[in-house]
């Protein structure tokens, strides 16, 4: 009986360290450790000595030096005068615009497409899963490439809209013409689209390290205030209901909260269109639509849609037949079942993938170069690394902004989850 | 224990960063190759040809380099970088020298820490257009949409030239010269702008090439030359050196063809020495003496790499113009030899 627990205390041996299943783990542990920090260390030497041997160093005011360099596609104002950390900026707010459209187009899109790749009808569903198919098994920078040179190659060019003296009086139309009223132009560059202007705008608030377009904020003030006060006339009324049973009448109310306010500030602000019109080499006024962001939005959207698809399949696959089957005996129309009882459901299972998606779609913006669309990587990791030879300081920077991005959207998204998981009541 | 692997390690490092600095004319020799950072493709300037062997002006200037250094011109593997990698290909040690229309200006010295060792072409920007687009100067191009090449001194001259001329442009920013062609071919931009040297280059591919013309404007001043790591100059004066002994050998009548003839009659000291008949030029720099012999025999003098690469008569048809001799009122002067 004695002899199970017959371990003598005091005769630690070095062998224990890898035999002993006590001390094993954390063996392994600290060797593993002590790995990693020497890996860190050599690659911080290196870096070092690196830049020592080169006459470099490790400095960030460069941020702060003239660009020099003009940017195609800008959504603040800059110019070739101002500094490299203002080309960042721009270059960061193309990254992000092209993952904002694209990740509202592509879930718009892959919801869609994986709700009607189960649907009863067999050739819907085969072209939905030709659609999925195609889409996840080519590589996304050939869908880029290929929508780029399509959207270039077949676009007339900006001078085939010209109408000249002679085709005037004799009569012909120009090879090319405008779309939508003659407000909207196709070209081999980009698409003209209208733009808005104010006769009366706000002006900018100029904060020194930046200015603010006031006309774009107070509109974007006075939706987001319409929107919550509709929100609180839409609970107010469940309320009511609840309390009596009666609903009060809201449609006309809702129509004019959140629509009034908006029309009568435009109004106000002398709100126009700028039409583009066709001056020397290009249409001028308006805003341009690069292709390079045309393409890169719109292939990414449909690439990811494909992976979107299968997620929102997945998830809704993993709904027990039960619950339909429960709705259906209720009497529920299979459209109301599929918003009211299955999506619900499926969500939870459908957004923790979902993230990883927007996060893909959103680096994969970085692919932009391949298009000569100026995004971060463009500007700070191309051009700016490029002029002034600071390859680490805008590699880490780089790095340091995609990862901040991402965590941004995973919190943000995580916060989503949270609110639709399953609550206890 | 651990301490004393970890201290290793850091030693270990250190050795190989001090390396990376150190005498590159030792690694090409070792290594019995020259690397050279070449063009991804710009015909007559350092372009694959159809057999597959790199041919052009920057290139024969590596090949000279190789016969010097190594004895044998065709030891030379070349690396085609683009304007956007370059710069690092050659710091990260990649390559061993850069021969690739690449512009010597100040921060390039200073902030990339570079050491440009010569000027094999004088050259400056220009634009081209298509000739149905009606525009004879490049002061006219308001509005226009003009095709770039990233990463290049041309890029910032652009934004100068129509800041400076108050008129506004629409950029394309592309990554090499290919892109750049397919894009101005279709239309995508009117006009396309980059060095003169590189524009009659471009023109010279493109299979309608008289609808497209150089504009008179030249917006700024290209001295474009071999490259190399800042902090060896061992390595600089061997390149230096082979530009010049080919300089020399054009101003001195030494060719490719006569160099035997030339060695076996010559009676100017400066000829002699060198073609490695006196003195000991080669070995003062770590080469043998009769290196810079054994590069003109391979490539030719300056003005032979030039017309048959570049010059009239050829696609590219450029005149000599400031790359003359200086005895022939053009800029190209090679400091004595002795
Ligand atoms: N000289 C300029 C421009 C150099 C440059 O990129 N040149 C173009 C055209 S002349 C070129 O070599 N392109 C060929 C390629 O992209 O491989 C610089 O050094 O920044």
């Amino acid at each position: 009986m004695a002899m199970a627990t017959d371990v003598p205390k005091d005769s630690f041996r070095l062998s224990m360290l890898i035999y002993d299943t006590r001390y094993r783990s954390y063996t392994i542990q600290i060797v593993v450790l002590v790995l990693f920090a020497m890996a860190v260390a050599w690659l911080l030497n290196n870096t070092a000595q690196n830049l020592a041997a080169r006459g470099k160093e490790f400095d960030f005011t460069f941020l702060w030096q003239r660009a020099g360099y003009d940017i195609g596609q800008q959504l603040i104002p800059y110019t070739n005068d101002s500094n490299h950390f203002r080309a960042l900026l721009v270059g960061l707010l193309n990254t992000l615009a092209v993952a904002f459209w694209g990740c509202i187009f592509a879930t718009i899109l892959g919801v869609t497409i994986g709700v009607l790749r189960l649907s009863r009808n067999w050739l819907i569903g085969r072209l939905m899963t030709v659609y999925v198919e195609l889409f996840r098994n080519i590589p996304l920078l050939l869908w880029i490439l290929l929508t780029y040179v399509i959207l270039s190659e077949t676009t007339p060019q900006p001078r085939d809209f010209r109408v000249t003296d002679e085709m005037a009086a004799a009569g012909e139309a120009p090879a090319a013409s405008m779309m939508i009223f003659d407000t909207v132009a196709v070209t081999n560059r980009g698409t003209n689209i209208p733009a808005p202007l104010f006769e009366r705008g706000l002006g900018t608030l100029d904060l020194g390290f930046m200015s603010l377009n006031l006309t774009f904020w107070a509109i974007l003030a006075v939706v987001v205030g319409s929107i919550w006060a509709n929100r609180r006339l839409l609970a107010a009324a469940r309320a009511q209901q609840e309390a009596t049973g009666d609903r009060p009448v809201t449609w006309w109310k809702s129509i004019l909260i959140l629509f009034a306010p908006v029309i009568v500030m435009l109004v106000a602000m002398g709100f126009h269109l700028e039409i583009p019109e066709l001056r020397g080499f290009n249409f001028a006024g308006g805003i341009l639509v690069a292709h390079s962001f045309t393409a890169l939005t719109v292939a990414l959207s449909l690439y990811t849609a494909a992976f979107i698809a299968e997620i929102v399949r997945a998830g809704i696959l993993a709904i027990s037949r039960g619950q339909s089957e429960a709705a259906f005996a209720l009497g529920l129309r299979p459209n109301r079942t599929m918003n009211l009882i299955i999506l619900p459901q499926a969500l939870r299972v459908i957004i923790p993938p979902l993230i990883s998606q927007y996060l893909n779609l959103t680096k994969n913006t970085s692919l932009g170069i391949a298009v000569s669309y100026l995004d971060l990587r463009g500007t700070l990791g191309g051009i700016t690394l490029n002029q002034t030879g600071r390859e680490l300081e805008c590699m880490l920077l780089m790095m340091l902004i995609y990862l901040t991005i991402s965590l941004i959207i995973s919190a943000v998204m995580n916060m989503y989850n949270k609110s639709v998981q399953l609550k206890a009541r | 224990m651990k301490k004393t692997v970890f201290f290793g390690a850091l030693a270990a490092t250190t050795l190989v960063a001090g390396l990376a600095g150190a005498a590159t004319l030792d690694d090409v020799k070792a290594r019995g190759e020259l690397i050279c950072g070449s063009n991804t493709g710009l015909t007559g300037f350092g372009a694959p040809d159809a057999s597959g062997n790199w041919a052009g002006f920057d290139v024969d200037l590596c090949r000279a380099i190789a016969a010097v250094v190594l004895g044998d011109a065709t030891k030379v593997k070349f690396v085609p970088t683009t304007g956007e990698t370059r710069f690092t290909a050659l710091q990260s040690g990649e390559v061993d020298v850069l021969v690739r229309n690449s512009t010597w200006t100040y921060s390039r010295d200073s902030e990339l820490a570079l050491d440009f060792v010569a000027v094999n072409y004088y050259d400056g920007q220009g634009f081209m257009v298509k000739k149905d687009l009606g525009v004879s100067s490049a002061k006219e191009l308001d509005g226009a949409t003009v095709c770039i090449q990233t990463g290049t001194t041309t890029e910032l001259n652009l934004a100068d030239f129509f800041k400076q001329n108050n008129i506004s442009y629409q950029p394309v920013t592309v990554a090499d010269d290919s892109e750049a062609q397919r894009q101005y071919l279709a239309g995508a931009c009117d006009a396309y702008t980059t060095d003169a040297s590189g524009l009659a280059a471009s023109r010279a591919t493109m299979p309608d090439a008289e609808n497209h013309i150089i504009l008179p404007e030249i917006i700024s001043k290209e001295p474009l030359g071999p490259v190399v790591r800042h902090g060896d100059s061992q390595w600089g004066d061997v390149v230096r050196w082979t530009f010049y002994a080919m300089l020399i050998a054009e101003e001195k009548g030494v060719t490719s063809a006569n160099v035997e003839e030339v060695l076996a009659s010559t009676t100017d000291e400066e000829v002699k020495r060198l073609l490695g008949a006196s003195g000991d030029m080669g070995a003062k720099m770590g080469l043998d003496n009769d290196a810079f012999k054994r590069a003109i025999a391979a490539v030719g003098n300056y003005g032979e790499v030039f017309s048959r690469n570049i010059g009239e008569g050829t696609t590219i048809n450029l005149a000599r113009g400031l790359n003359a001799l200086w005895t022939q009122g053009g800029l190209q002067y090679a400091p004595p030899l002795r």
